[in-house]
């Protein structure tokens, strides 16, 4: 691309994209210095807007009073039971979708396409009633891991990126050498799919850590998942906001420190489904 | 890679060349819907199915409280209740203003980010990393942090906006001072993410388009208008979708931005209850499973609707320019 005929940025622009930068961070700056103080600390006029000692202190306080141990452990567990059926299930279905011909694959496709415009709330009662009164598990882990399985959005990202980015070739050769459809999968689908395995990955290890409406409508304070604990710390009459905003700090480090660690390739994800899409 | 895995096949083919030609016929014919049915077994079991079931609960007078009343068919009785229960009228407002309130300053703003983040500049990843980073914090946290934000005697905001003579606002008290305080929330946490998909879609307009404007003498924001804009509306209409979508299923920002006891009623006169709130409110609070259900069909109806208007008025824009 013509990158370097793009008009090149002036002090404005990079003035202005400072202050939106600034604003996206600040209310999380915001977060650590709440955490890290106390209750007075934060409630001073004017506001004090360097981090205290209290971090620790604080940390210990919110896992004390709540089970927030247990809520990050299920989250982890269900966030990457959920990720790893996600992707495996779109890769497969992605491909199909892709490169192997089969009566009925376009409707198919369009039928996944259009999926994605249902809004997931539609369902909540009945799929409740499923879990509660058929299945018997409301308030255990599965209800939040197995509806989850497999999304209509991992399957046509897949199916996006394998149409542009296997080669037909690759796969005659395969064919020609003898392999079964499995045989392509493992030897080559595989290993060309993982960049966008691991955008997809990470998109959705994220989505359902944040999750918040079908954890708040299945499971209980007994077996809560860390943002229902988040909700609980906050549902007290009389808030210490030192100890919200610690849960709010805790609850959101796992997928900020996986954002910084991955945030170029999730960019990167985001861009090329856009055009693509 | 393939070859040298695959090496020993042909030969054990041979042996028993038919048997080998119809498994391999089969592997072929069926092995696509193996690899599909995952994703559609999911569907039908938890998506379709209870869709489906939420329409037929619609139509039953069901309540949890009442014995015997499941399956108590009242045809489209409850529909007709909602549209003369004022709390789901006043939860249709809340949610179609929260959602205008929060959608149009949204996308508006990604996409003047989305132009600037396009210039060439130091620390691009940087921006782009600092603009998105809202988005990848939850709704639960995001919102803990603008409650308190928000706050009336000691939030930060009514702090600097008293920086400016302004007295303090309770937030949280009246409509449009709730409305803005939750439209804020969701932009703060979509703008960068509406940006990077505009951002995208500019970097595959033909530079050529510009330089051939800027010959012509059109000026900067005259390029923006008639070439950026035009070029990006298919982008633009998939995100004005995607953000009606979300704006009209809005849950978790109203409910925990409430202080009452019952964080369902969206506020102490229901200012900010939405719809997606409302049913809730009704199911599980109220016990009346077949009003809620009709509560969350009309939601659909609605989106569906909404939808569908933006379909028609992008495809109408299109033709007045040709």
């Amino acid at each position: 691309m013509s990158r370097n005929r793009q008009l090149s940025a002036g002090r404005g622009v990079y003035a202005f994209l400072g202050a939106a930068v600034l604003v996206s961070v600040f209310p999380l700056y915001w977060t650590l210095v709440a955490a890290s103080r106390n209750n007075t600390d934060i409630h001073s006029v004017p506001p004090i807007l360097l981090p205290g000692a209290n971090l620790l202190h604080n940390i210990g306080q919110a896992f004390s009073q709540t089970d927030m141990g247990l809520a990050l452990l299920n989250s982890l567990i269900v966030s990457s039971l959920v990720t790893a059926s996600v992707v495996l299930t779109s890769t497969f279905g992605g491909f199909a979708f892709a490169k192997l011909p089969f009566r009925g694959s376009r409707p198919l496709l369009a039928t996944v396409v259009a999926t994605m415009m249902v809004p997931t709330q539609l369902g909540i009662i009945p799929l409740y009633i499923m879990m509660a009164n058929w299945f018997h598990w409301a308030d255990h882990l599965q209800a939040l891991i197995v509806p989850a399985a497999a999304n209509a959005f991992g399957l046509f990202f897949m199916r996006q990126y394998l149409v542009t980015s296997l080669p037909d070739e690759l796969l005659d050769a395969g064919r020609i050498d003898g392999c079964t459809t499995r045989g392509l999968v493992r030897h080559i689908v595989l290993p060309t799919a993982r960049p966008a395995m691991s955008v997809l990955g990470m998109l959705t290890f994220m989505a359902t850590w944040n999750d918040f409406y079908w954890p708040k409508v299945v499971m209980t304070q007994q077996n809560p998942t860390i943002q229902l604990t988040l909700s609980e710390l906050a549902s007290g009459y009389i808030k210490d906001y030192s100890l919200v905003l610690t849960g709010a700090l805790v609850a959101s480090l796992p997928v900020i420190a996986v954002f910084l660690l991955m945030g170029r390739q999730i960019i990167d994800g985001i861009m090329q489904g856009a055009t693509k899409g | 890679m393939a070859a040298s895995v695959s090496a020993g096949r042909p030969a054990r083919a041979a042996r028993a060349p038919v048997a080998a030609h119809r498994r391999h016929r089969l592997d072929r014919t069926l092995s696509p819907y193996l690899y599909i049915a995952p994703f559609f077994l999911v569907f039908a079991g938890f998506g379709l199915f209870p869709m489906l079931y939420t329409g037929y609960v619609s139509m039953t007078n069901w309540r949890v409280d009442v014995p015997g009343s499941q399956g108590q068919w009242v045809g489209l009785e409850n529909y007709r209740k909602l549209l003369d229960d004022p709390f789901f009228l006043n939860a249709l407002k809340n949610t179609v203003g929260i959602g205008v309130l929060s959608t149009v300053p949204q996308l508006l703003l990604a996409l003047v980010l989305a132009h600037l983040l396009n210039y060439r500049m130091r620390g691009r990843t940087l921006f782009r990393l600092g603009v998105l980073l809202p988005n990848v914090t939850s709704v639960a946290a995001v919102t803990l942090i603008f409650v308190q934000l928000f706050g009336r005697d000691y939030g930060l905001i009514n702090w600097t906006l008293g920086l400016f003579g302004v007295e303090h606002i309770d937030w949280q008290a009246g409509t449009l001072s709730s409305w803005t305080a939750i439209s804020a929330i969701v932009t703060w946490r979509w703008t960068g993410y509406n940006a990077l998909i505009f951002l995208a879609a500019m970097q595959a307009v033909p530079f050529e388009l510009y330089e051939a404007a800027a010959i012509d003498g059109a000026s900067r924001w005259r390029q923006f208008r008639s070439i950026t804009v035009p070029m990006l509306r298919p982008t633009i209409l998939f995100s004005v979708i995607v953000s009606t979508i979300g704006a009209l299923q809005l849950f978790g920002e109203p409910m925990l931005f409430g202080q009452q006891q019952d964080p369902t009623t969206g506020g102490s006169q229901h200012q900010f209850q939405t719809l997606a709130l409302y049913s809730y409110n009704q199911f599980w609070g109220r016990f009346k499973y077949g009003y809620g259900a009709a509560v969350s069909w009309a939601m659909f109806l609605l989106i569906v609707v909404i939808v569908g208007a933006n379909l028609i008025a992008a495809r109408r824009m299109k033709g007045l320019d040709a």
